[in-house]
């Protein structure tokens, strides 16, 4: 199991030393009713890097992401308490609306969800709602321009008018990503994107994460210990509903702290 | 991470020995458990089908004969005397003439020699009173046919129509004759004698219908006496006499028979006319002439005939006379048999023969189009609420277990319902598509709500979630995507709720669209009725010809039915997505 760890560190990229934080959350707790979900989190996510946050299912890792877009608000029973910023501006506060924060923090789904309309309609319909074209030419050139972002164009520019749902899986994940950057979002949150995937199609994912984090910010949960470990500048291990460590990948995969991350990551739970 | 798969008892876990007999047994005994099911399946799906094909072919086989119908074609003079005495050629002149009266003199004037008033009185019978619509509809619309003479197909009355579908009488024709006829006279009451007592036949065979009309009397009387019954005595007593004096004629092989309506008529074609018989020897005949003779002469061997129609008169509607002129007509080629168009273009009438089931079907669509418009905003609507914005609390709960209560509510309570609010309360009129068309609202509204909840339930919720993951509000993803993907769903639901409303009876039956209506409505107003309802009112006429009419209704509104059932499916098979 080490071995693999250490195998995988080595696609690393070199962590960035100092970051100014994008999101910063300060004593998270999430109840579903009357059971706790999440316990005194608190965590700070670095700009235009990505975060991966590991831990075995039920932890709370993915009711956490689903916080910094304020998702869990659909959830009828779900209350969360603290603070969350993002850019020192408290997503739960007065003068924030869930709605209009969506549009700057993206999200990604673990199945690929897109609209059953053309391809052309699914990268449209964010820009569209959100009145971001002036025109059809406009429109068009955001439509490309994001789906070059996500490495798709080449792939379907000749088929646009062709529904979202014809192509592959990894296609679809894809276009999903290339939907939520044509509104220019400033944070994108991956909810377990690959693991639908085949190997192929979860490489092509990570390169584009790579690219991506250049202008993103982007937090992803995984399941994967490896593609954290290729992906991730910071990860944060969830266990039980807390934050159990938090730090650089490579600290956590290779000198974790904590004996509970230790544990998970040499593969002895989860 | 512990290995438990080792019972620490140590007992070794049991195995299946599966080459024994036992196991062999148990897997012949599953194998005759499946196909067991299977036959119990396929029996109980072909009870079904056969109720069903019995159903049907029974509905066919009585309605069919009504999207026909027979008509006479004779050519009508239309005089400008009784048309358009003025000449003016006043529309509302044209539309008033008396054409049936017209109608009838071109019939006395294809049968002549008819005399009396009784005769004259049974060949009008053979046309509908609504024969002078056809005339008139051709004047109005070509007043220059006044003056001319017009072959115009005259619309036959019920009795004469269902006589030439078959529901009248059977008749038979002796082989040949053998011996000279002479008829007294032409017209009127007249005898016949010939020379070949030719008239034994006949004679043998009404003696024989005597004798099993006596038998059937002392049968009877037998069954009466059995009884016991003191008050029955007095008419065993009747029904003794009655047969006595029925086998003293049967005993008398030779003696004269008068005929009387309950055993078949005989008739003689002689010299082209018709004699319906009242008395009968070997050698003779006195009757009354139905159809006049051409000459008095004597008739030659063969050339003239005794016929019987079997069906004694009292048992049809249809007179013997009446039989006579269809059966002359129809030799002549003068009877046409059409497709019933009136059927379809004309409103209720009395007369089974004008009766159409356009004003039902225009009440039906009248009262659907409300229904429509009444339940499927509201209940989309609802259901939108319901499924994706109501926050999860008793009061919702309550609110979803009585709509699905409400599915449940017999649909005359409804209709009571209605009464109470719409016509009484409210003051809407009675007997309108309005009224009906929200009645039957209620009704559907819970199966609407309840299949829209299920199609909205049915897109997946990761539609909703991307949508708004890129910043849509809820709103904005349930309308943009949530919705146009159960819209299959809820169309079919929709319709297929129609298709109920369709049928119901009961609930317009409640607020008086169970009248006697002739014209066909206009607008969601006027007094109306529906298809089911019309069914219900014909199948309670006493006419017989209304019953294949009653057959007919039903087949137009199965057909209704089934291609707005054949609409839904299609609709689900073109628009479902599949994700």
């Amino acid at each position: 199991m080490d071995m693999s760890i250490s195998s995988g560190l080595r696609a690393i990229k070199e962590a960035s030393v100092w970051a100014p934080t994008k999101i910063s959350a300060r004593g998270v707790n999430v109840h579903y009713g009357t059971k706790q979900a999440l316990m005194d989190v608190n965590v700070d996510i670095p700009d235009r890097s990505v975060m991966a946050f590991i831990g075995p299912s039920g932890c709370g890792k993915s009711t956490f992401l689903r916080c910094l877009n304020r998702m869990n608000d659909t959830i009828e029973s779900c209350r969360v308490s603290g603070s969350i910023t993002i850019d020192g501006q408290d997503i739960y506060g007065p003068d924030i609306d869930p709605v209009e924060l969506r549009s700057r923090v993206g999200m990604v789904f673990q199945k690929p969800n897109p609209f059953p309309k053309s391809i052309f309609e699914n990268v449209a319909y964010g820009p569209r709602i959100h009145a971001l074209a002036a025109n059809k030419t406009e429109l068009e050139g955001i439509v490309e321009e994001s789906l070059k972002k996500a490495g798709l164009w080449g792939e379907v520019k000749d088929r646009l008018n062709e529904s979202g749902t014809s192509l592959s899986g990894g296609q679809q994940q894809r276009l999903c990503i290339a939907r939520s950057i044509a509104i220019d979002p400033e944070i994108i949150l991956m909810d377990e994107p690959c693991s639908a995937l085949d190997p192929i199609a979860t490489a092509r994912i990570e390169e584009l994460m790579d690219e991506l984090r250049r202008n993103y910010t982007i937090v992803i949960v995984t399941h994967s210990m490896q593609q954290a470990a290729r992906v991730s500048q910071r990860t944060a291990f969830f266990h039980l509903g807390s934050l159990v460590e938090e730090g650089e990948t490579t600290a956590i995969f290779t000198n974790p702290k904590d004996q509970r991350t230790q544990d998970y990551i040499t593969g002895r739970f989860g | 991470m512990t290995d438990n798969s080792i019972d620490p008892t140590g007992v070794l876990p049991r195995r299946i020995d599966v080459r024994s007999p036992a196991s062999s047994a148990r897997l012949r005994a599953r194998y005759r458990a499946d196909t067991r099911f299977r036959w119990y399946g396929v029996a109980a799906l072909a009870i079904a089908t056969s109720f069903l094909a019995v159903l049907i072919a029974d509905i066919f086989a009585k309605g069919l004969p009504a999207f026909w119908q027979h008509s006479l074609r004779l050519d009508v003079p239309l005089s400008a005397g009784i048309i358009d005495p003025e000449g003016k050629r006043d529309r509302t002149m044209l539309l008033g003439a008396d054409y049936m009266g017209m109608a009838k003199s071109a019939l006395a004037g294809a049968v002549p020699g008819i005399e009396g008033r009784a005769a004259k009185k049974q060949l009008n019978e053979i046309l509908s009173t609504g024969a002078g619509d056809e005339l008139r509809n051709a004047v109005v619309s070509n007043p220059a046919l006044i003056g001319q003479t017009v072959s115009t197909k005259l619309l036959l009355s019920d009795t004469a129509d269902l006589y030439l579908k078959g529901e009248g009488t059977r008749i038979s024709q002796t082989a040949g004759t053998r011996g000279i006829a002479t008829p007294s006279g032409t017209s009127g009451e007249i005898t016949v004698l010939t020379s070949a007592n030719d008239f034994s036949e006949a004679l043998q065979a009404v003696k024989k219908d005597l004798q099993s009309k006596a038998t059937a009397l002392v049968a009877e009387a037998d069954r009466l006496e059995r009884l016991k019954s003191s008050e029955a005595a007095e008419r065993i007593g009747v029904l003794r006499a009655e047969a006595k004096e029925l086998q003293v004629r049967v005993d008398n092989p030779n003696s004269d028979e008068s005929l009387d309506p309950n055993i078949p008529s005989r008739l003689v074609a002689i010299n082209g006319g018709l004699v319906k018989v009242t008395k009968l020897s070997n050698s003779g005949i006195t009757g009354g002439v139905i159809l006049p003779l051409a000459s008095a002469s004597d008739a030659q061997p063969g050339t003239w005939q005794v016929q019987t129609y079997e069906t004694p008169e009292s048992n049809r509607n249809v007179k013997d006379a009446v039989v006579a002129y269809l059966e002359r007509f129809r030799i002549q080629g003068q009877i046409e048999k059409g497709f019933n168009w009136l059927f379809f273009t004309a409103g209720d009438s009395r007369e089974p023969e004008l009766a159409g089931v356009r004003g039902a079907i225009v009440g039906s669509v009248l009262t659907l189009l409300v229904t429509l418009g009444a339940c499927l905003p509201i209940g989309v609507l609802a259901a939108i609420y319901l499924e994706k914005f109501a926050p999860k609390n008793r009061l919702t709960d309550f609110i979803e277990i009585n709509i699905n209560n409400l599915a449940a509510v017999p649909s005359i309570v409804f209709g009571l319902l209605g009464l109470a609010i719409f016509l009484n309360f409210f003051g809407l009129p009675r007997s309108a598509p309005l009224v009906g068309g929200l009645v039957l609202a209620l009704l559907v509204l819970p199966t609407i709500i309840i299949t829209a909840r299920a199609a909205l339930k049915s897109v997946p919720p990761s539609i909703e979630e991307a949508a708004l993951g890129v910043g849509a509000s809820k709103q904005q993803a349930i309308f943009h995507h949530v919705l146009p993907l159960a819209m299959p769903g809820i169309m079919t639901g929709s319709i297929i709720g129609m298709a109920h409303a369709l049928g119901e009876t009961a609930p317009l039956l409640m607020i008086g669209m169970v009248a006697f209506i002739v014209d066909v409505p206009q607008s969601i107003t006027e007094s109306a009725t529906a298809l089911p309802v019309q069914i219900y009112l014909w199948s309670d006429l006493p006419e017989p010809a209304f019953q294949a009419k009653t057959a007919a209704a039903i087949i137009v509104l199965l057909a209704v039915l089934f291609i707005m059932n054949g609409t839904a499916i299609w609709l689900r098979k073109k628009f479902e997505k599949r994700w």
